[in-house]
């Protein structure tokens, strides 16, 4: 397999320079930094502190993604070079001056409170981690300051964390929408359910994503039975002992929301051992892996993108274009974790073109229950009095094209918003429960 | 039945991974009284160095059958490259401080590894899977394992009985534990104690190493995984008494079948219960259960 391996940079070029290695590595003991500012000079510019894992096991299939998509649209923003709607330079007049930090931190507060008070940044747009998003939601609040959520999945932070949001928004649909649709998808498709089990991460992003998934089987099949549920600790890597777990309890279905490396490694360990063959899986971030992973990933799996995102995302100006720039710049398409980036850039410009502002309040007034189109289609602010987003999802199942050597997605189904997302003012868990209520699936 | 086979395999796989990635650490700590933090940074570049000549080898096509010298070659290569650019660059001119100061200075050279890895190779993820894909599957009372992981298994018993017969049957592991138990009388003896230090620490190293690069081809390697390595070692060496090659050994075996255990008995307490081991160890044998004997200088 040709894709088995991603070379970044050459072995010996790399080691030519010494003094630039240690330099670097120097550079790298400090637990965050700040790139230089990339605006362009002009009259008027909106500093923006943008977030993401610059470093860690999570840098590579999410951190990097969502900063190279932040580069690309902040370019295109301040050119106008994005397709209209947006052919406007800037937001509301002003060009995004913007200021990269590293989530990987064991201190995201005091990284997030400097960039309010040293960087003076006007807004924050950042927070892959679900942990991350449930310490800085506080504190954004407290702050005072804008700060857009455009990744992380618990639907605890407008649920418990932050009940009465003014400064908080997250332009992505949360976890349960990922997990009731992976349900959905899976009763659509006529599989065998009658035992499920799951292999989450075990912190809050694994841990709704399984109690909404497993209470959504249970409402939608009743007689749904539960294997067995493994939680392995975060970033572990070795799941032999889980793995044997799953083959031993024999469930019809296995759910995994796993990402990263953590994803990558169960889909090697798992492929390896025949769980793919006894038990239909479905991994609800697989998107992020199937094209790192080609002919390695099992036909058949069942794959999300934690909302109409990459090879899920509608056709469209704007999808095309994005798709062709990113491709043109990296040389890799676009992964979910660029498309929401993305999404939140263009959510944030909607909303100060509309409001004809880049001031924090004008912003916040108009960015409260916006809808606009992303590169994914249509986004609206529509839980959590307007700050937390739903859209339309799709699941697939996975095919590798032997001809063209590509990963594909086949019978994709796509499910609209007000289905797979609570309605406004219901908690996830008591509407999965309750039996959906007010769900609207035609 | 079935699940008590299971704990057993799985426990005795974890046990290998975790030995092989460990026991380089004890072994540097036995010798040198260092603790070693930049162990994790070994670890790492031996799943980098052993992933991304997998990748290079198998993306000509080549048989996959010699991609099981390539793992060892690899480990050998950045063990013995990056044991002794730390240890003559850096450590050889803090023998003698103060443990806690050799903590810190091994943390900082685990940081620098750490971003010199990410310089190299990048930060997205490599996968090399095709060793372990190669021999296929046994069935253990209708378990499926990859024939992969028993290579795991036997290369820790291997490595394990080497360094026991090195150690206690050959002139120069002879003249180690002498290092180990006296290092200025070794000196006043004619024992080139540096040159033993030097080669404890590359020898560490390249274990180290070892412990990744056989490990590369189930994971994805990707930043950060060798601070997750450095957490688990502890615990292990720990367990067993920090500088003890059985110890270690012992500590494996109790942590991977209680880790195995637990995730077949008791999901919920897989991370608790490796610590719960540890604590119960400590609180009776507070230096591990083959702790070194000290001999104190009056």
């Amino acid at each position: 397999m040709n894709n088995s391996v991603r070379k970044k940079a050459p072995f010996g070029a790399a080691l030519d320079n010494t003094t630039s290695l240690f330099a670097a590595a120097a550079i790298g003991l400090m637990t965050t930094f700040a790139a230089p500012s990339e605006a362009q000079a002009q009259d008027s510019s909106v500093k923006v502190g943008f977030v993401t894992f610059l470093s860690g096991s999570a840098a590579g299939p999410f951190g990097v993604p969502a900063r190279n998509a932040a580069e690309l649209m902040i370019e295109a923003i301040n050119a106008g070079a994005v397709p209209g709607p947006y052919n406007t330079a800037g937001i509301g007049g002003s060009m995004i001056d913007p200021i990269f930090v590293d989530e990987n931190s064991k201190q995201k507060n005091a990284d997030y409170l400097k960039l309010v008070e040293k960087d003076g940044v006007e807004m924050i747009i950042g927070y892959v981690s679900s942990g991350s998003c449930k310490a800085i939601a506080p504190e954004a609040e407290k702050a005072e300051r804008l700060t857009i959520l455009f990744d992380c999945g618990t639907p605890q932070i407008f649920e418990e964390i932050v009940t009465d949001p003014k400064y908080t928004f997250r332009t992505g649909g949360h976890a349960t929408m990922d997990s009731v649709a992976a349900a959905r998808y899976l009763v659509a498709t006529g599989a065998p359910a009658g035992t499920i089990a799951g292999i989450n991460q075990n912190y809050a992003f694994g841990q709704d994503n399984w109690r909404d998934f497993s209470g959504t089987m249970a409402q939608l099949s009743s007689d749904t039975e539960i294997a067995t549920e493994q939680f392995p600790k975060i970033h572990s890597g070795q799941y032999g002992s889980e793995i044997s777990a799953l083959l031993t309890s024999t469930p019809d279905v296995v759910h995994s929301s796993f990402w990263g490396g953590d994803l990558e490694a169960f889909i090697i360990q798992g492929s390896a051992r025949g769980i793919f063959e006894r038990s239909k899986v479905i991994l609800s971030a697989g998107e992020t892996a199937m094209h790192r992973l080609g002919a390695q990933m099992p036909d058949g799996t069942i794959i999300g993108a934690r909302g109409p995102h990459g090879d899920l995302a509608p056709d469209s100006e704007l999808n095309s274009w994005f798709r062709k720039a990113y491709f043109d710049r990296f040389g890799t398409l676009p992964t979910y974790p660029s498309y929401k980036m993305a999404q939140a850039l263009l959510g944030v410009k909607a909303a100060a073109d509309k409001a004809g502002s880049s001031d924090q309040d004008a912003i916040i007034g108009a960015l409260t229950g916006l809808e606009w189109e992303g590169p994914s289609g249509t986004v609206s602010m529509a839980l959590a009095n307007g700050h937390q987003a739903i859209q339309g999802t799709a699941y697939g199942t996975y095919k590798y094209d032997k001809d063209t050597s590509s990963a594909t997605l086949v019978d994709i189904i796509h499910f609209p918003a007000e289905c797979v997302n609570p309605p406004a003012g219901a908690n996830s868990i008591d509407w999965i429960n309750g039996g959906f209520e007010g769900a609207k699936c035609d | 039945m079935l699940t008590a086979v299971a704990i057993a395999v799985d426990g005795l796989g974890f046990a290998a991974w975790l030995f092989l990635s460990s026991v380089g650490l004890t072994l540097i700590y036995g010798v040198m009284r260092i603790l070693n933090m930049a162990h994790g940074g070994f670890y790492a570049l031996g799943a980098y160095s052993s992933a991304w000549a997998i990748g290079l080898y198998t993306a000509t096509g080549s048989t996959v059958a010699f991609t099981f010298l390539l793992i060892p070659l690899a480990a050998l290569i950045a063990g013995v490259i990056a044991g002794l650019v730390v240890e003559r660059g850096i450590l050889r001119f803090m023998y003698g401080r103060d443990e806690v100061l050799m903590v810190l200075v091994t943390y900082a050279i685990f940081l620098i590894l750490e971003d010199a890895t990410k310089l190299i190779w990048g930060t997205d993820s490599y996968v090399a899977w095709q060793p372990a894909f190669y021999f296929g599957t046994v069935e253990v009372f209708g378990i499926p394992y990859t024939v992969y992981k028993f290579l795991i298994i036997g290369t820790a018993i291997a490595v394990g009985l080497a360094l026991f017969y090195a150690l206690n049957r050959t002139r120069i592991g002879k003249l180690l534990l002498v290092v180990i138990e006296d290092r200025e009388i070794s000196g006043a003896l004619g024992i080139n104690v540096t040159l033993f230090f030097t080669a404890t620490f590359v020898l560490g190293a390249v274990l180290g190493a070892l412990g990744g690069a056989i490990t590369a081809p189930e994971i994805s390697v990707s930043p950060g995984i060798g601070a997750e390595i450095i957490v688990l070692s502890f615990a292990v060496i720990v367990i067993g008494g920090m500088g003890s090659i059985g110890g270690a050994m012992l500590g494996a075996l109790i942590v991977g079948f209680a880790r195995a255990a637990s995730v077949h008995l008791y999901p919920p307490a897989e991370l608790f219960s490796i610590y719960l081991v540890m604590a119960a160890v400590l609180a009776v044998k507070p230096y591990g259960l083959f702790a070194l004997a000290e001999s104190r200088k009056i």
